[in-house]
């Protein structure tokens, strides 16, 4: 009882002595359970109830002398109770409002009769008895923090003379630790339901962290500082216009595995802030942000921060509470645990504070423990790459029921632990004879240990023994479960060395079993720095290919090329791989004629062609010869591999002129028959779509009716096929003649129908596709009559902006090819504020489309007047200030077009518009001249605006362009010119005239 | 041994040891001269005993097993005269260091054949495989163990069925299998060991 109500329950200002108890649930709850507990105390414990008080029990009570009845003394206002003690005194007096109790009989029967008052009087009862324990049996029974021995000396007691008082003492310190305990309990439900944390709180596991803190490798936190030393009187740090939104303090962490970190402790939880920690300690200047996600208490988020926070907490608090549980268990039992606790931890020079810590401490170990058994995996390796990575699921779980081959390998596992190399290899073999690719068979390896022994064999010199191992392991590592299995037990360590031996059979079966594992990215990540990647480049080596290359020479190369293909999935190694010198034995290699050869050489290539140093090395290297003639090969997955590497080099220019050099087009475009291998048919359709942005091969294309082909495959295609079949359609668009083979073949509808797609890389083709299209004015009609417009508006509110840009591109030619286009954009509602407001977006490229489909849409006066409405001037002239030249030139022809309507053009001077774009005639590409001269022409209408112009000296730029040889910029910086020269004159006429 | 004498012998072995060239041919000679000085003359110079043999074996390859020595020795000693003669180490040593598949399949099989009865009987399998298991399981018989093994290799090899290996069902065993060339024990040189002993003895080839 004494150390809940010490700590768990909420004093109000902690000074010593008289405090008061809050009216808060928690309390209530508290003080409810002692009631009970003392009510039934004299029913259940009538021995110990008898037993009178060291001293009495004093309070100050509401009860007055009338509700006392039966077995009292009643004179006036005393009362005496007729019980009296053995020294004769009566164990109850009632004097001026002052109750004196000396027995737990008297205290349970004083409850009943205080009926509704119970709760008043059990506080004031405690208030005024702040230790009752030392009133009860004695001051030796003190509740001391740390130093309580009061059961030990009881037993000593007990031991020496067991007398009947000594014996009832323990039994109420047991039953009043009990209670205690369970006080301890039902407060710490309250607690963790409330999860505000306050300053005390905070504090305390500040300074709990503090203890474990400081330089070393165990500790858990390099240091841990409030930012200010200065406490308010309400116990929090921060400044008090904080204080107001619930924040207590700020504390500058240094974690072991991460820079120092600065978090606020606020009521609402913990949480990491803006503040940049400068060495120097000036210009440090708290940014109250919130840059994290909320936890509940430092602890937790220190533990979402730093994985070595976690791992060393653990090992602290699991030898505490070893030691907790070692002591409970020699000594007492379970109800002393508390003290216990304490008395260990000052052992452990942790220093216990009042109040919750406790309470606290529990919570957070109890919390701990069962965190610390989960697996350390969480932690994680970090990794730039983005590929999607396998996750091992156990499949069969739940099936309990152990299989034949369960029994049968478990019985041969036996020989390959306890067997000389002979019967290892008898075992070896004759495991081989189950079906090693069902999952059964795999997991019952795993499951009976084997999998730990066949790694093992891999680390000694038995080469016999090696191979057995290895032929079970390629075949296991089948299984994902089973790979990363392999992964942990340092299997690819060994594996990788083995690649060194100079058994070649033994080489190859190591490679292709790395093969097999590093298929996800730990895996080959451990390859890699364990050499592996180096040597398996030298396997490649390790032949002089030419006609008279041996069989074994190329098997060996095919493993290696295998265990390349699966590692050239991570960056890191596709960089590895070139510096170990690997691309010139790729290219070596793709000269063989060997279809499982070429295969992994050219499943590696196009890993690797999304590196520009590769696609650099594949067109250097004339790769591309080979590749081409690859795709005329007749196995199917050589053909989809050869694609593939195409589609992801001919992002340069200079091999899509290759391929056609090497008459690769052509291939490419009969491939396209096959549409039932839709891998294939999606490697062929990417390498077409990339190899169609350069003009020459779309006009090869049109040779081979690609783009009649491509129609055909518009429906019915799965995504990634439809992705790349939309995006060639768009490079062909580009070619006049190509958009009337769409429509001639039907495609225009399958095309529009697309925009109504989900998947954000397939829209943006398709607006492309759509662009393309609308620019033939009868493929327009079709467009407007399937309401392609209105979809392709719709795009516009996509959260992608690629997406919204490509829209917006593409409205481009829909508004400047529709019949009726003003009436079209009015007619969609809400459409014109909607593509106004995108101005404001963050991103270059949806602002230059959506500047060109306003330039587009301006050309209609009643159009422009509603956008103008909407605010498109001062958006316009807020962008002028940007470096970007295809920005600069949409801008300029958006502003020239704006300038058309009401006071626009006075608006744009106002709005400070003017002045950057007279600085765009600086720039050196002439489209962006032509785009300025003619809003500067627009603009100079404006007397105003000619004397901003003039300011900024676009005389004389605008004199030098005069002489260009594009008409429509002469003309525009001409007229410019005279609007400045003739207001210049008008002037001088006012003046002197 | 005469000069001419010496020089025939060189050529008849250099056509029967199909796999060594004549200088090396000669540096295996040599060293037979070595290994004859150094044994008892019981044979008058003719060859050398077990002994030796299981002594050079050990040495050169690090093989240890005496049963499966013992039977290397009978599969050298072609006529079984208890010497090994010059002609029967090199053609021997041939097998070892650089046998076919077939050549070593035969060697093998008759080295595992332990009565010499064209068959390797369990009986056999159990004698070569006795010494086999290093830990015993504790709960069983200590010959159980072998006993099953016995079982598990002749399951595994036995492809008529009867119960025992004749060498069509070895030869068959081991080209679905190789590592089985050697299920018995080891009774080749490890790669290791026969190229540092190639080294070592035609290291000093005369040019």
């Amino acid at each position: 009882m004494g150390v809940a109500l010490a700590r768990a329950a909420q004093w109000t200002s902690a000074g010593s002595g008289t405090g008061t108890l809050e009216i808060t649930p928690l309390n209530k709850a508290l003080l409810n359970q002692i009631i009970q507990f003392v009510e039934d105390f004299s029913t259940k414990h009538p021995q110990e109830a008898a037993f009178v008080f060291r001293e009495p029990l004093e309070w100050k009570t509401q009860l007055d002398s009338s509700v006392f009845g039966e077995g009292y003394e009643i004179n006036e206002a005393a009362v005496q109770s007729q019980a009296k003690g053995k020294d004769g005194q009566p164990l109850l007096i009632l004097s001026a409002s002052t109750l004196r109790v000396r027995s737990f009989d008297q205290l349970s029967r004083l409850l009943r009769i205080a009926m509704g008052k119970k709760l008043k009087e059990a506080q004031a009862c405690l208030e005024a008895n702040r230790d009752p324990l030392v009133k009860i049996l004695g001051p030796e029974y003190e509740t001391v923090e740390g130093e309580d021995m009061s059961i030990l000396q009881l037993f000593d007691k007990v031991k020496k003379e067991s007398d009947l008082e000594t014996e009832l003492k323990i039994k109420i310190i047991l039953l009043l630790h009990q209670l205690d305990l369970q006080l301890l309990n039902s407060s710490l439900k309250q607690i963790s339901q409330d999860v505000r944390l306050n300053p005390a709180a905070v504090n305390n596991e500040v300074n709990f962290l503090k203890n474990f803190s400081g330089q070393g490798e165990d500790t858990v936190l390099e240091s841990l500082d409030y930012t200010s030393d200065y406490m308010f009187s309400n116990g929090c740090r921060a400044p008090p216009w904080r204080q107001v939104r619930g924040e207590i303090c700020y504390l500058v962490v240094k974690p072991h595995d991460t820079d120092p970190l600065c978090i606020t402790c606020s009521t609402a939880g913990v949480f990491l802030n803006g503040v940049t920690i400068i060495t120097d300690n000036e210009g440090e200047d708290i940014d109250y942000e919130r840059k994290s996600d909320l936890y509940k208490d430092i602890v937790t988020f220190l533990r979402e921060i730093s994985p070595r926070f976690v791992e060393n907490i653990a090992k602290q608090v699991c030898i505490y509470w070893y030691l907790v549980y070692f002591f409970v268990q020699m000594f007492i039992g379970r109800n002393c645990i508390v003290n216990l606790a304490e008395r260990l931890c000052s052992l452990l020079k942790i220093t216990f504070y009042y109040s919750f810590v406790t309470i606290w401490n529990w919570r957070f170990c109890l919390f701990l423990f069962s965190k610390a058994s989960s697996s350390p995996e969480d932690v994680g390796e970090s990794s730039s790459e983005t590929d999607e990575d396998e996750q091992p699921v156990r499949r069969l779980e739940g099936n309990t029921d152990l299989s034949p081959e369960y029994w049968g390998i478990q019985k041969l596992a036996k020989y390959v632990k306890g067997g000389d190399p002979t019967a290892t290899v008898i075992a070896l073999c004759s495991m081989r004879d189950f079906n090693l690719s069902e999952e059964t068979c795999q997991l019952a390896i795993k499951d009976t240990g084997c999998l730990e022994v066949l790694i093992n064999l891999l680390d000694t010199e038995e080469i016999k023994c090696q191979t057995g191992s290895l032929k079970i392991l390629k075949e296991i590592s089948q299984n994902v479960l089973i790979r990363h299995a392999i992964a942990d037990f340092g299997g690819l360590e060994i594996m990788v060395k083995i690649l060194d031996s100079p058994d070649t059979n033994l080489k190859c079966l190591a490679a292709e079993t790395i093969a097999n594992v590093a298929r996800f990215k730990r895996a080959r990540k451990t390859v890699r720095q364990h050499g592996g990647i180096k040597r398996l480049v030298e396997l490649l080596e390790s032949i002089s290919v030419g006609s008279s290359y041996q069989a074994k020479d190329s098997e060996t190369a095919r493993c290696a090329a295998l265990a390349l293909w699966s590692c050239s999935k991570s960056t890191k190694n596709k960089k590895a791989i070139r510096k170990a010198g690997g691309i010139p034995l790729l290219a070596r290699w793709l000269k063989c004629s060997h279809t499982n050869i070429l295969i992994p050489i050219v499943g590696t290539l196009q890993e690797c062609a999304s590196e520009p140093s590769y696609r650099l090395a594949i067109r250097t290297e004339g790769m591309i010869e080979n590749l081409v003639k690859n795709l005329s090969s007749e196995h199917e997955e050589l053909q989809m591999l050869c694609a593939s590497a195409i589609f992801k080099c001919a992002e340069d220019e200079e091999i899509r002129d290759l391929v056609r050099k090497h008459e690769g087009l052509q291939p490419l475009s009969v491939l396209l028959d096959n549409s039932e291998n839709k891998q294939l048919l999606a490697a062929v359709t990417g390498a077409i779509w990339k190899c169609a942005i350069s003009r020459e091969n779309v006009l090869k294309f049109q040779e081979y009716k690609t783009v009649e082909t491509l129609v055909t495959l518009l429906t019915n295609q799965p995504e990634e096929v439809l992705i790349n079949v939309i995006g060639a359609l768009g490079e062909c668009c580009q070619e006049e003649e190509n958009r009337g083979t769409i429509r001639r073949c039907g495609g225009i509808a399958p095309i529009v129908e697309l925009l109504t797609a989900t998947n954000q890389a397939l829209l943006v083709n398709v607006n492309k596709a759509v662009g393309g299209c609308a620019m033939d004015p009868e493929n327009m009609l079709i467009i407007d009559s399937l309401d392609g417009v209105r979809l392709l508006w719709s795009l516009l509110k996509n959260p992608n902006p690629d997406v919204q840009a490509s829209a917006a591109w593409a409205l481009c030619p829909c508004v400047e090819n529709a019949k009726n286009s003003g009436e079209m954009v009015r007619s969609l509602v809400g459409g014109l504020e909607l593509i106004v407001n995108l101005l404001k977006s963050k991103d270059k490229e949806v602002l230059t489309s959506v500047c060109a489909a306003i330039a587009n849409i301006a050309k209609d006066q009643e159009n422009l007047a509603v956008m103008t409405d909407h605010g498109v001037v001062p958006l316009l002239s807020k962008l002028t200030n940007t470096n970007n030249n295809k920005l600069r030139r949409h801008l300029a022809e958006a502003i020239a077009h704006c300038c058309m309507w009401g006071n626009n053009r006075v608006a744009f001077g106002e709005t400070k518009g003017v002045a950057p774009l007279a600085r765009y005639l600086k720039s050196k590409d002439p489209l962006v001249h032509r785009a300025t001269a003619l809003a500067l022409y627009q603009l100079s209408e404006d007397p105003n605006n000619c004397v901003i112009m003039h300011e900024n000296g676009v005389v004389k730029l605008l004199l030098a362009m005069v002489g260009s040889t594009d008409d429509t910029l002469q003309e525009a910086a001409a007229g410019c010119i005279s609007n400045i020269r003739r207001l210049a004159l008008a002037t001088e006429k006012a003046k002197y005239g | 041994m005469s000069r001419k004498g010496g020089k025939l012998l060189l050529d008849s072995l250099t056509r029967s040891a199909k796999h060594f060239t004549k200088s090396e041919v000669e540096c295996l000679v040599k060293l037979f001269d070595t290994l004859v000085a150094k044994a008892s003359s019981q044979f008058a110079g003719a060859g050398f005993d077990r002994t030796v043999f299981r002594d050079t074996l050990y040495h050169a390859f690090g093989m240890t097993d005496d049963v499966v020595l013992d039977r290397v020795f009978s599969t050298f000693d072609k006529d079984n005269t208890g010497c090994i003669t010059v002609v029967e180490w090199v053609e021997g040593l041939a097998v070892l260091l650089r046998g076919t598949l077939e050549e070593k399949m035969k060697y093998c099989f008759a080295v595992y054949d332990l009565n010499g009865d064209g068959y390797i009987s369990k009986e056999e399998m159990f004698q070569m495989l006795k010494h086999s298991l290093l830990i015993q399981p504790a709960d069983e018989e200590p010959d159980e163990g072998v006993k099953d093994l016995v079982e598990i290799a002749l399951k595994k090899m036995d492809y008529d069925h009867d119960g025992k290996l004749s060498f069509t069902d070895f030869e068959q065993a081991v080209r679905d299998e190789n590592l089985l060339l050697e299920a018995f024990g080891p009774c080749l040189p490890d790669i290791k060991s026969s190229m540092s002993f190639e080294q070592k003895i035609f290291r000093e080839v005369p040019k």
